[in-house]
């Protein structure tokens, strides 16, 4: 028997790298899922972004465990376009129990640098993305008698790192969204915490920007994957570089199934320990 | 299918009954070998009745039901020579150490006045030093097992302040200090350490003994009385649900987890 046999979720996010590893997780274990992702490049973005293509990908993976998913196409910054999507999956599987607001985006710079656009970019899909994730996906949650909302955050959410102010201050918000919403849904059963990844290793964060940001002085022929390995163990308690996107799924899922069902209010760090030093 | 801590042997104290049972049998349900500690005897001014050797006998008995196997000794968490004798038979028996449940404690419900150096000493010794004794003397074998995980049961009272508890809150805050110290010294061992931090769980502890002595000084002080609220609308948590905490943090599945508070207190903290 899964741990979320009968249940459906909502990832944000869900074509690739976290979210599409929190689709697999939670359909291994019994759950239909209606996935959303961007599908599309943000220009302030410096590295690839997901395609249509890693969306299709997620579905075909989703259903050769013989479960269900409604993929849509959906930036996050768009409620309405979010809203469609959401009813429609529930329209189609029935009912909501669990959203993982998982979808984000970054960039660096100086504070002092960032733009506008950075900026902006930065707080409408990593903040106010994510309420409007929640905000239309509670109606279904009260409906369902309950449920579990799991907000991606990061260690960036717990703790300052110079470079990316934009993308902490995101990280930060969505803590006190969190807590609030503990606190206006527990009344109705509906569960919120937040997860904070250390570095995961994804496309989020193996790619040129990202080495350069932790290797400056290396040559660009030697920031190599090994290199920088060993400049993200330093952020690390744990004696590991980063970790596999499958162990922060494993938290959202227990955070998503009745095992966790008076868990609420909690920021879980999956972070080898990178908060605490 | 394999279960999610299969092959592992986790140490838990406090095993005679309550969320120490139950932690030992969530974990023997999903595979693990256990090896268990209870005081097994009354301490003085505990109200609530406190844990037999039939309670023991007990947690022995359904951890075989479940085809796993089980060291249990009667072990005061307070007596370092005892408790070193039962781990080391325990890993001797099994091989090896992967998983510790700090669990065992106590609580004596008495306003700040009325909190005797009796009181606090027994307190202090068992809810904190006797988890240091815990991890202290098993941190060896973890390392040994190249890794593992410590849980060690703190309460909400352990994040803030709860009345008429004064020697509990002092010691369950200590034990947070203690978990961020380990976590830290032992993380190059890839031991993981985090705190379990549950409201009111539905166990001897919260006998109506305990209540009772309760009561009337939450009447007498209404305004710190709210302080015992959940924010989701339950009364009190069972053991089990403790218990699927530990055995995520027990599991791989949690294998960068750690120096965390883990607060499965209904919201208790965040009210």
């Amino acid at each position: 028997m899964g741990r979320l046999d009968g249940k459906v979720a909502f990832i944000t996010g869900a074509a690739r790298g976290q979210g599409r590893s929190h689709a697999l997780r939670m359909a291994q274990e019994g759950a239909d899922i209606i996935g959303v992702d961007i599908a599309e490049q943000i220009s302030t973005v410096p590295y690839a972004m997901a395609t249509q293509e890693d969306l299709d990908e997620t579905v075909r993976q989703v259903e050769a465990l013989d479960r269900r998913i409604v993929a849509r196409k959906v930036d996050v910054r768009d409620g309405e376009a979010l809203r469609a999507a959401v009813d429609e999956g529930v329209a189609e599987l029935g009912r909501l129990d669990i959203v993982a607001a998982n979808a984000g985006i970054f960039s660096s710079g100086a504070a002092e640098e960032l733009t506008e656009e950075q900026w902006g970019d930065m707080i409408e899909v990593n903040l106010s993305g994510v309420w409007r994730t929640c905000k239309v996906a509670i109606p279904h949650l009260r409906a369902a008698g309950g449920g579990s909302i799991i907000i991606t955050s990061s260690t960036a959410g717990l703790n300052g790192f110079p470079n990316f102010a934009h993308y902490v201050s995101a990280k930060h918000g969505v803590v006190g969204l969190m807590r609030t919403l503990a606190l206006e849904l527990a009344p109705d059963m509906i569960r919120v915490n937040s997860v904070h990844p250390t570095s995961v290793d994804t496309d989020m964060i193996q790619n040129e920007t990202m080495y350069e940001l932790f290797a400056p002085d290396l040559e660009p022929q030697q920031r190599t994957r090994e290199a920088l390995g060993e400049r993200f163990t330093t952020l690390n308690a744990l004696p590991i570089p980063w970790v596999e996107a499958v162990d922060i799924s494993n938290a959202v899922l227990f955070l998503a199934s009745d095992e966790a069902r008076y868990i609420t209010g909690v920021t879980l760090p999956v972070d080898a320990g990178q908060t605490t030093k | 299918m394999a279960g999610r801590v299969e092959g592992k042997v986790a140490f838990v104290t406090g095993a005679a009954r309550g969320q120490g049972r139950s932690h030992a049998l969530r974990l023997a349900e999903e595979g693990a070998d256990i090896i268990a500690v209870d005081l097994c005897d009354h301490i003085p001014n505990v109200g609530y009745p406190s844990a037999t050797e039939d309670d023991l006998a007990e947690t022995v008995r359904q951890v075989e039901a479940l085809d796993r196997r089980i060291v249990a000794r009667k072990a005061d968490v307070r007596d370092r020579d005892a408790m070193k004798a039962v781990i080391d038979e325990g890993v001797a028996q099994f091989g090896k150490l992967d998983v510790v449940v700090a669990n065992a404690g106590i609580v004596v419900i008495a306003a700040w006045d009325d909190t005797s150096v009796e009181i606090w000493d027994q307190t202090i010794s068992t809810n904190l030093t006797g988890v240091w004794n815990t991890i202290q003397l098993t941190a060896p074998h973890l390392i040994a097992a190249g890794g593992g995980s410590m849980i060690l049961t703190s309460s909400a009272a352990g994040i803030k302040g709860l009345p008429f508890i004064s020697a509990y809150v002092a010691a369950k805050h200590g034990v947070v200090g203690l978990m961020r110290a380990y976590a830290t010294e032992l993380a190059e061992h890839s031991i993981r350490v985090n705190t379990l931090h549950p409201t009111g769980v539905n166990t001897p502890m919260a006998d109506p003994s305990t209540m009772a002595a309760y009561g009337p000084l939450l009447e007498a002080h209404p305004r710190v009385a709210a302080m015992m609220t959940n924010l989701l609308p339950i009364e009190m948590t069972e053991p089990r649900d403790q218990s699927n905490a530990v055995l995520f943090l027990a599991s791989d599945e949690a294998r960068y987890v750690t120096s965390m508070e883990f607060t499965v207190d209904a919201g208790n903290t965040q009210y």
